[in-house]
């Protein structure tokens, strides 16, 4: 979505960039981790340093599983947004600011896919 | 962004020339605490992917983050968590035009940090009814 006009667009004049849909996509994240943030409280929290046998029937459980699929998936998005402003607020030298903005994206989409599939294997071994 | 040494122009005022408000406070540990949560889910996807590994490598993990020093990391993560999400709410209410008033604002801070510490234990009571 564009929140510029069309004459702003043909003169190129005001934001040059993306903010507003990046401002309005943090948005629609942060409402959405509302109930998934309490949902992987509810799921996570009493898991930790439980016996494995317990976290695997956890996931078994679909419910369960697509509550945390979709908390990481969004969380991790969240995250790389969040880190990608507090960069462009804190790091002005250009080399270092595409460096770490491509570290943060890296990171965070690993860790976020790598979480997906941790949580997919165990809800589909049997 | 400025474009670097060429930009002479001065910065609006910044955290060094204001005041500390209980808004601007709280509202820089919620960036805090998020920069912070990024280790929180790099250990929690680590102990999910341990889990989906093997029984043993499992255990390993698990023992990690119930160590000591796990568990102040776990719990520091959860208070975080909690902070973070207070934080949250209160910024989209601020975003839908709401809070404003200095007193409103103000009593939002108040209930982030208590609310944080109030959730956290909660929760930790939770975890240890379920266990």
């Amino acid at each position: 979505m564009s929140f510029k006009t069309d004459k702003g667009r043909v003169i190129g004049l005001g934001s040059a960039k993306t903010g507003a849909q990046h401002w309005l996509s943090e948005r629609v994240k942060a409402v959405a981790l509302i109930p998934l943030t309490l949902a992987f409280i509810c799921i996570i929290a009493p898991l930790i340093g439980a016996e494995h046998s317990k976290v695997v029937a956890k996931f078994q459980n679909p419910i369960n599983a697509i509550l945390i699929i979709l908390f990481l998936y969004v969380t991790f998005k969240h995250l790389a947004d969040g880190l990608q402003v507090v960069i462009e607020d804190y790091v002005h030298s250009k080399p270092a600011f595409i460096t770490l903005i491509l570290l943060t994206k890296f990171i965070c989409y690993g860790f976020g896919f790598a979480g997906i599939f941790a949580v997919a294997k165990l809800a589909f071994s049997a | 962004m400025t474009n670097g040494p060429t930009d002479t122009r001065p910065l609006s005022p910044h955290l060094t020339i204001y005041r500390p408000q209980m808004s601007s406070m709280t509202s820089i540990f919620v960036r805090v605490t998020g920069v912070a949560l990024t280790l929180g889910f790099v250990l929690i996807v680590w102990w999910l992917l341990a889990a989906s590994s093997s029984p043993a490598y499992f255990d390993k993990v698990n023992g990690c983050l119930t160590s000591w020093f796990g568990i102040l990391v776990m719990v520091g993560s959860l208070w975080a968590l909690w902070y973070h999400f207070l934080g949250g709410v209160r910024h989209l209410i601020w975003d839908m035009g709401y809070g404003f008033e200095i007193k409103t604002a103000d009593m939002m801070g108040y209930i982030m940090i208590g609310g944080s510490f109030l959730m956290t234990a909660l929760t930790l009571v939770m975890i240890g009814l379920c266990s």
